[in-house]
């Protein structure tokens, strides 16, 4: 009975999260001009959202912003976090606790903060401004997951391969990197989806007609409804659903042992 | 093999660019006003116009605003309409927190029991919302609450199908469409809706990592369950509660989307004044100063809640590159 | 012995002031085993990390071969290492961990494949090459690391603590195997280790350090049997260690009696310590008609397998006795010492820090 009571409860949270979801897919099927009734299936706010063009430019800048800016962040945040892992542990700590001030901020700050960046170098606002504010927020959140496997690495590992006859830079590509892929990958992945859900700072770092997809369905929803945006959101959610799942499969299939241990269910978070 | 500083170098430098100038230039914005300069205007003889400053001296370029610094802002801050909303958005923030620890806390502590036999899987499809763009997850409630939006049809449909349910709702005075949208408790929902699952997170985490032997040994001490939840489990979870509150409440006093959203802009909060100071108004340092009063408020509630991160790693040194 | 190693007054002194070498000087020959002894902070480690080129020494030389090697970086120096917790690189297999230093200086596949096979046969693990590092155990492991250095043919292998994480069976084994592996491939080790029982079974030469210096280099033999001063006494083994006076050559006094011994060059009247080891004790009925030596009283006894411990309490001191005949707690005695068991050693800066410590041992 308890048990039963105690599954309810999740259930009824699982609904409250998914509810507005299967709403928002639902309607994106509906042939009505009053978007709230039903009126029979279609797929023409696929053919409109595809049409868009404004939609589809901020798909192309929020992808373009995303990968550039995941790919500089981690580039820069592993480089970061092996410069504050090779430090003293006095001004590492000091160190580390300015690089967490961007996670530690609200977004709000951060953004408005860039802005005056910006504003103070006379740079303007645009597509340039907008990547270096998504590496800026993301870089610290590449170390924060590249920081823990550093901790994990054997301490004389790079001695190792150097002492085998790898220059340290050698060393460091056939040893070190393979060993902390795992942190360097989830840092990436991180980044990416950081950069590509991120709409505080973009909206506050952006200018010249450049906006990325947080910004266009913001200016949206601010008009109002309408079911090009559920479109987008079903797609978006089907793609997120694949892709989690997909991650957490290739999981399992990597590692033979992980089948006594399946709850072991990745969330890269 | 000396520690290769070079490579910090880079490094240091991009985090005083994009961490530290940025802030140190909400301190200064945040602490200064624009000020007209005071100056008279002199048509010459031949025509042109000059303009005197205060000390005399005359310059050809009509004077500019002049930063100065002063503290005004801090005193514009507390005056009624803005403390109002500073005093609101505490107010919606908090009651957001609670809200999300009691709905998110029996979840991460059902989950990490024996009920579900894939636990993790659960949390996955729990967090799974939260990867979708936040402002479609926003959106999405929109839809279902606005005025002519689903849940409206719903309850005139049903009203039309049953002139029972439509009597007694009209006779309770309920309007044919309910306002569900842009009042405050909107603006809850979405909080609610949007960071539940920061709170959920934190929470499992916490309490799958407590050692299962412990509440064996609780067990087999005689505690009832009740009690070694008391005595074992909550105590333990206390980092995560306050990893979750954290989670929730530094979003929650500064968003500006869902106010707007939600509240369409009826609901303004602290977020939203910080916004329009860098469009509409365009009191950059306005903001500024609100911006400062955010930061140290978070990080002022972070240290309380001893969230500024631990160094746990060992005091040896260890060489890579 | 021809040398192979010569390192003269090396000196370390850290950022922070520490002085980690005092100037330490020693000769290695070719095919030697050197073992490096001491309790922990005592430079050992950072002597064998000089030498490996981790740790940049503040002042001295390190020749190989009668060339100074000090500035060479390690990947350039014909020495490797085994380190500690072994380094294995977690994302290779056995094979490929064994085969990163021929696969670095681009030798051919096939030959490089051979070899790691008879490397890998050389440390007793054939047919692990394609095993993951994870599924080894620590003993395998250690092996893999030894065949990953062996495989580039040193001159010179530097081993530190490499057996501190295995067990004691496993400790044993892998001593008689490291020993054996040094002989066949008739390479220079050196080894660090602070379990003088590791470093007497396997070293054909010992550095007892402390403090950055070396306090005695010698074989086991002497280590054991001639300790220079209170410190290696206390250190080797388990030793009773006092003060005594030398009156003259070969004899010395203590334990309020005289006692004939092989030793002179001291002088006359010359403040010594001496070190007895247990089983060297040799006790006596009190009725025993030997005259002239000290009577005690045996206040602890154990048995210890193949001995018996016991304490006996002579005045103020109280000597540990090992010995195959138990006496009762509480039964006199008389000591005899055999002459050419008494070693006299000089006073040194570490005597009184030792003979406070067996002072309280009749507390």
């Amino acid at each position: 009975m308890a048990k039963k009571l105690r599954k309810a409860y999740v259930g009824l949270i699982m609904a409250f999260l998914y509810a507005p979801i299967v709403m928002l897919i639902l309607y994106s099927f509906n042939n009505s001009k009053s978007r709230a009734k039903w009126g029979g299936f279609t797929l023409k706010w696929y053919r409109e959202l595809f049409a868009d063009e404004a939609i589809m430019s901020a798909l192309g800048t929020t992808l373009s912003i995303g990968i550039l800016a995941a790919v500089i962040s981690t580039a820069l945040g592993t480089v970061g976090a092996i410069a504050l892992f090779q430090m003293k542990r006095r001004p590492r700590q000091a160190m580390l606790s300015v690089v967490n001030l961007p996670m530690l901020n609200s977004e709000v700050v951060t953004g408005v903060s860039l802005m005056l960046l910006f504003a103070m170098a006379r740079i303007q606002l645009g597509y340039v401004t907008l990547l270096l504010s998504h590496v800026a927020f993301c870089v610290p959140y590449v170390v924060l997951s590249v920081m823990p496997k550093l901790r994990q690495l054997d301490p004389n590992l790079a001695e190792a391969a150097q002492d085998l006859g790898a220059t340290p830079l050698q060393g460091f590509f056939r040893v070190i990197l393979p060993d902390i892929m795992p942190g360097v990958f989830s840092g990436f992945i991180m980044a990416l989806t950081m950069s590509i859900d991120d709409f505080v700072v973009s909206f506050f770092t952006t200018g010249s007609g450049v906006s990325n997809l947080s910004i266009t369905i913001y200016t949206m929803a601010k008009r109002g409804i309408s079911p090009k945006i559920n479109a987008l959101s079903t797609i978006i959610f089907v793609c997120v659903f694949v892709l989690l799942i997909g991650i957490n499969l290739s999981d399992l299939r990597k590692d033979p042992r992980s089948q006594d241990k399946v709850d072991k269910v990745r969330i890269p978070y | 093999m000396k520690r290769n500083k070079a490579l910090a170098v880079p490094f240091m430098l991009w985090a005083a660019i994009f961490i530290v100038v940025p802030l140190v230039m909400i301190v200064w914005y945040g602490v200064t006003v624009e000020e007209p300069i005071p100056y008279t205007e002199i048509v010459q003889e031949d025509g042109t116009t000059v303009f005197q400053l205060e000390d005399g001296s005359v310059t050809a370029v009509r004077p500019q605003k002049k930063t100065v610094v002063s503290l005004s802002n801090f005193r514009r801050m507390f005056e009624p309409t803005y403390l109002r909303l500073l005093l609101r958005s505490f107010k919606v923030a908090i009651i957001t927190t609670l809200i999300c620890l009691l709905l998110g806390y029996p979840v991460a502590l059902i989950l990490t029991g024996t009920d579900f036999k894939r636990p993790a899987l659960w949390l996955m499809l729990l967090i799974l919302p939260m990867w979708m763009n936040f402002l479609l997850r926003t959106y999405s409630w929109m839809s279902i609450l606005e005025n002519n939006g689903i849940l409206n049809n719903w309850i005139a449909s049903l009203r039309e199908m049953l002139p029972a349910f439509d009597e007694w709702l009209t006779s309770r005075g309920v309007r044919r469409r309910i306002i569900f949208l842009y009042n405050e408790n909107a603006v809850i929902l979405g909080m609610v809706y949007n960071y539940l699952s920061f709170m959920i997170m934190p929470i499992y985490t916490v309490i799958e990592k407590i050692d299962k032997s412990l509440l064996e040994a609780a067990a087999d001490l005689g505690a009832s369950p009740v009690k070694s939840f008391t005595r074992v489990t909550l105590p333990y979870s206390i980092p995560g509660v306050l990893e979750g509150i954290t989670m929730v409440f530094v979003p929650a006093v500064t968003t500006f989307v869902i106010s707007q959203l939600m509240g369409g802009g009826k609901v303004p909060l602290i977020g939203d004044i910080i916004q329009n100071q860098f469009g509409k108004s365009s009191d950059w340092h306005f903001g500024a100063t609100l911006s400062l009063l955010v930061m140290v408020v978070v990080l002022a509630f972070m240290g309380a809640l001893n969230k500024i991160d631990k160094d746990d790693e060992p005091v040896k040194e260890v060489r890579i590159l | 012995m021809e040398k192979i190693l010569s390192i003269k007054d090396l000196r370390v002194v850290f950022e922070d002031g520490f002085t980690a070498l005092g100037g330490v000087s020693i000769d290695i020959g070719k095919n030697e085993f050197v073992t490096l002894l001491g309790p922990s902070g005592c430079g050992k480690t950072t002597l064998l990390r000089c030498i490996g080129g981790f740790e940049k020494p503040t002042s001295g030389e390190i020749l190989y071969k009668g060339e100074n090697i000090i500035p060479l970086p390690p990947y350039k120096r014909a020495i490797n290492t085994v380190f500690q917790r072994y380094a294995l690189f977690p994302h290779l297999n056995v094979a490929q961990n064994v085969a990163f230093g021929p696969d670095l200086r681009g030798e051919d596949k096939k030959k490089t494949a051979a070899e790691v096979e008879r490397m890998l046969k050389l440390v007793g693990l054939e047919g692990f090459g394609k095993r993951k590092i994870a599924s080894l155990s620590g003993g395998q492991q250690q092996r893999v690391a030894i065949a990953r250095a062996l495989i580039n043919k040193p001159d010179v292998l530097l081993l530190d603590e490499p057996l501190a994480a295995l067990d004691l069976k496993l400790r044993r084994e892998m001593q008689l195997e490291l020993k054996r592996i040094q002989r066949e491939s008739g390479i220079t080790f050196i080894f660090v280790t602070h379990d003088q029982e590791e470093a007497l079974t396997m070293s054909d030469r010992i550095a007892v350090m402390r403090a950055g210096q070396i306090q005695q280099l010698g074989t086991p033999e002497d280590i054991y049997n001639e300790p220079q001063n209170a410190f290696v006494a206390d250190f080797i083994g388990e030793s009773n260690i006092l003060t005594a006076t030398m009156l003259r050559d070969r004899l010395v006094r203590f334990l309020g009696c005289d006692f004939p011994c092989v030793d002179s060059g001291f002088g006359e009247n010359a403040e010594v310590d001496i070190v007895l080891r247990p089983e060297d004790v040799k006790l006596k009925p009190i009725a025993d008609p030997v005259a002239n030596v000290p009577e005690g009283v045996v206040e602890t006894l154990l048995f210890k397998g193949v001995h018996y411990e016991m304490k006996v309490r002579v005045g103020e001191s109280v000597l540990l006795v090992h010995s195959t005949h138990a006496r009762a707690v509480g039964t006199h005695v008389k000591i005899t010492i055999m002459p050419e068991d008494i070693q006299v050693m000089h006073k040194s800066e570490t005597s009184p820090d030792v003979l406070r410590k067996h002072a309280e041992r009749a507390l």
